[in-house]
């Protein structure tokens, strides 16, 4: 989740030779550092997770921000300077990035076993950190009946106005399937038929007259309050944030959302990579874990967090089962191999 | 200018006469007028030098090596070198041979070791989805050591190996030159065996904005003279303290920022914007009406934008119109609109050129304009060319499409040159 637009990667990157420069011997006694999305979201890490692991460990940390992107983790790699340890990375980089030899391998064992996790949090070279979904959102004080799924969505004699969707084929093609009555599970077998994305094509079209598109994530939250749509599929993150600091009254409809996990890596060749190490089961710890929720609304990825997790803020929680086992993975596989075929032909249908 | 002309052919003519004559005193002369002159030569050049570096440097640098890569293609080549070469020698019909196979095998296990195979994936991947990760397995899966034919080692780890297709996007890959990207700009592609056929329905999409692009440009362009030329006409007439002031009201939205007047336009248009508000309030209306994301949001912004181009040039041109002409048509028996449009309106000619062109070519190039305003079927090719370089980073696709307006416009200033005739133009 990008929060942050700092720009620490130009700084890091003088350090970096720095670091170079005044030889190994420097490089060896460097704090580990940890670089994570900044803004909101790293305050409260902060809190619930560096403060306490100092303490705890001993081992001295520092923080920094980036805006994500594969090309910044290549640089840092190629360029034999590089000067993180753990980076929190987005599930595409991390695909990437594992097939690329980026990260270190994660050690299971250190972390508890894989099976103590979510399942799409566990992968060769992350482990995840939060689980976050593209949900149904309305103004709750402007529709009344309350829509139970993205089918009610595409329902404009029911719930008349214009709808908001996120300007690209990813995520759309799921929820137009998933709105044509397809069961969340096959959605992806679907659409990597011809037949699959024809048919969620289709599907876009019937509703096309009545769509707007957003690129930001802060833009949802945004046309709900100005009336200029009904309905919009968001970030929950962005949906809680709107009612919590504006008040508002806006709701979100689970059922048939789609989630995404992001997660820690090592990076290759780290000189702290024991203490890297030491973080991750640090973070990872349901009872340290447990905290990150209250502070801001992002799923946690170990089995027994969500369960100690405060009970006031469950309902909105992506990790809540109920919330969980109604959602789909967005399948970074999928997107990787077809999203250049996919955005011309998204690109194409959108400028007819 | 003629002046300057007469002068340096006198000077190179008196020089010629000095290079006959053997006389010393002349000689010299001729001399030094010779090198008179290419001293002022020189010293124009110099005064000219900066500009011209600065062209070179910011403007003609920048687009040349942009448009190159339209058509350079080293990404591949440079990750998996032995198999390009290989494939040079394939016809496209069969399975390459086994040493093609063996080269592949052995570049991709030595791309894989320095971490160069992921340029060289996302460039397959261009043309075959699902490239990439076709790459990647195979790096993973590679027997150690080789056993047997490297033909069947390859098509026992993905049997897409053993696919003509698979193979022609390699040998299109190989370099060091691609027509990927234009085709695929003009809506085209290549088969397998080097034939080129259209691209599939429901990915066409490129010619069919070039034509929208200049279409927008010309209904903005027309507009702009309808709106211009009255406006023009009626400063050129009025006396000149209050023609400047009314001037200024045509100059103010010139010296305002574009994204400035372009808000301005999403303030007065949008679903709860002043024009709504107004006619809800006053009772004409029940329900807003949709005015933002369509096409005449994107006519009306555009033409404001753009109207002053085509203004300034036209009140200069009719300034210089002596009343005298009109008057004179008048007092030998021509009707007003026949001294008009015979006595009138030709001398305006050349700056209704120079306003047409300025206005169209600009409108060519919009793209911040119709992406606030406009809807998804209003967008131009800019918009587009942007979307491939800051987006998705595919230079090849944003510098092909940046290929083809060029030279759309570059045609279509050709066309206008025959039949206008770019030398009649006069800015002002």
């Amino acid at each position: 989740m990008k929060i942050s637009s700092k720009r620490w990667s130009a700084g890091a990157a003088v350090a970096g030779i720095a670091l170079a420069v005044a030889g190994g011997a420097l490089a060896q006694g460097r704090p580990l550092s940890v670089v994570s999305w900044g803004g909101a979201y790293q305050d409260a890490q902060k809190e619930v997770y560096f403060k306490p692991f100092m303490e705890k460990s001993g081992i001295k940390m520092v923080d920094e921000s980036w805006d994500g992107g594969i090309g910044v983790l290549r640089a840092k790699m190629q360029s034999g300077a590089n000067n993180w340890d753990v980076v929190q990375v987005e599930s595409e980089e991390l695909a990437l990035g594992c097939e690329e030899g980026l990260f270190e391998k994660i050690d299971w064992a250190k972390l508890g076993g894989r099976d103590k996790y979510l399942k799409n949090a566990v992968s060769d070279c992350g482990v995840g950190s939060i689980v976050y979904n593209f949900v149904l959102g309305y103004d709750g004080d402007k529709i009344k009946e309350t829509p139970k799924s993205w089918a009610d969505f595409w329902d404009v004699k029911k719930y008349p106005g214009k709808r908001a969707l996120r300007k690209g084929p990813k995520t759309n093609l799921e929820i137009a399937l998933i709105a044509d009555g397809v069961p969340p599970a096959d959605v992806y077998k679907l659409l990597s038929t011809p037949a699959g994305v024809d048919r969620a094509f289709n599907k876009l079209s019937q509703l096309k007259p009545n769509l707007i598109w957003w690129e930001k994530g802060s833009q949802p939250p945004q046309m709900l309050a100005s009336g200029e749509v009904a309905m919009v599929s968001a970030y929950n993150g962005r949906i809680a944030a709107a009612n919590k600091t504006d008040k508002k009254n806006f709701k979100m409809v689970w059922n048939g959302s789609l989630y995404t996990v992001d997660s820690w890596v090592i990076m290759k060749g780290s000189p702290n990579k024991v203490q890297a190490e030491q973080f991750l089961a640090f973070v990872s710890e349901p009872q340290n874990q447990k905290n990150l929720p209250p502070r801001i609304p992002y799923g946690v990825t170990h089995n027994a967090a969500t369960a100690l997790v405060d009970k006031a803020v469950l309902p909105d929680l992506p990790t809540n089962p109920a919330n969980l086992n109604a959602s789909l993975y967005i399948n970074d596989k999928f997107w990787l191999e077809n999203l250049d075929k996919l955005n011309q032909r998204f690109n194409a249908w959108l400028a007819k | 200018m003629q002046g300057q002309e007469s002068a340096e052919s006198g000077g190179r003519a008196l020089a010629g006469r000095g290079a006959q004559k053997p006389a010393a005193p002349d000689r010299s002369l001729a001399q030094q007028l010779a090198a008179a002159e290419r001293a002022k030569k020189w010293r124009a050049f110099l005064l000219t030098a900066p500009l011209l570096l600065f062209l070179l440097l910011t403007f003609l640098g920048p687009i040349g090596a942009l448009l190159t890569r339209s058509v350079v293609d080293t990404e591949f080549a440079s990750a998996l070198p032995t198999v390009s070469r290989e494939i040079r020698r394939w016809e496209g019909h069969m399975l390459p041979d086994e040493a093609t196979f063996a080269a592949l095998i052995h570049d991709v296990r030595v791309a894989r070791e320095a971490g160069t195979l992921a340029p060289a994936a996302t460039r397959l991947n261009y043309d075959i989805s699902g490239f990439r990760s076709l790459l990647f397995a195979t790096g993973r899966g590679l027997p150690d050591p080789l056993q047997g034919s490297a033909r069947d080692a390859l098509i026992e780890i993905d049997t897409r190996w053993g696919e003509v297709e698979t193979w022609g996007a390699i040998s299109r890959a190989s370099g060091p030159v691609t027509s990927l990207f234009v085709l695929a700009a003009l809506d085209l592609k290549r088969t397998a065996d080097g034939g080129i056929v259209g691209a599939p329905a429901n990915e066409k999409i490129f010619v069919q904005v070039l034509a929208r692009t200049f279409g927008i440009a010309t209904a903005v362009t027309i507009l702009c003279l309808l709106l211009g030329y009255p406006l023009a006409y009626v400063l050129a007439s009025l006396p000149a303290r209050t023609a400047n002031m009314l001037l200024v009201l045509v100059l103010l939205p010139f010296w305002t920022s574009l994204l400035v007047r372009t808000s301005a336009w999403i303030v007065l248009l949008q679903h709860e914007g002043v024009i709504n508000s107004a006619l809800l309030q006053s009772g004409t209306i029940d329900v807003p009406f949709e005015l933002l994301y369509r096409r005449a949001a994107v006519y009306a912004a555009m033409t404001h934008v753009l109207l002053p181009f085509m203004v300034l040039p036209l009140y200069a041109a009719m300034r210089a119109i002596p009343a005298a002409h009109v008057r004179a048509a008048l007092s030998l028996g021509a009707t007003p609109l026949t001294a008009f449009w015979r006595v009138y309106a030709p001398q305006t000619l050349p700056a209704v050129g120079a306003g047409v062109l300025m206005v169209f070519i600009q409108a060519l190039g919009y793209y911040i304009t119709p992406a606030l305003v406009g809807g998804p079927d209003d967008q131009m090719l800019s918009y587009f060319i942007a979307f491939y370089a800051s987006k998705t980073i595919n230079w090849g696709m944003a510098a092909a499409l940046s290929l083809a307006l060029l030279a759309a416009t570059v045609a279509l200033y050709w066309v206008y040159d025959r039949l206008v005739g770019i030398d009649r133009i006069r800015m002002a």
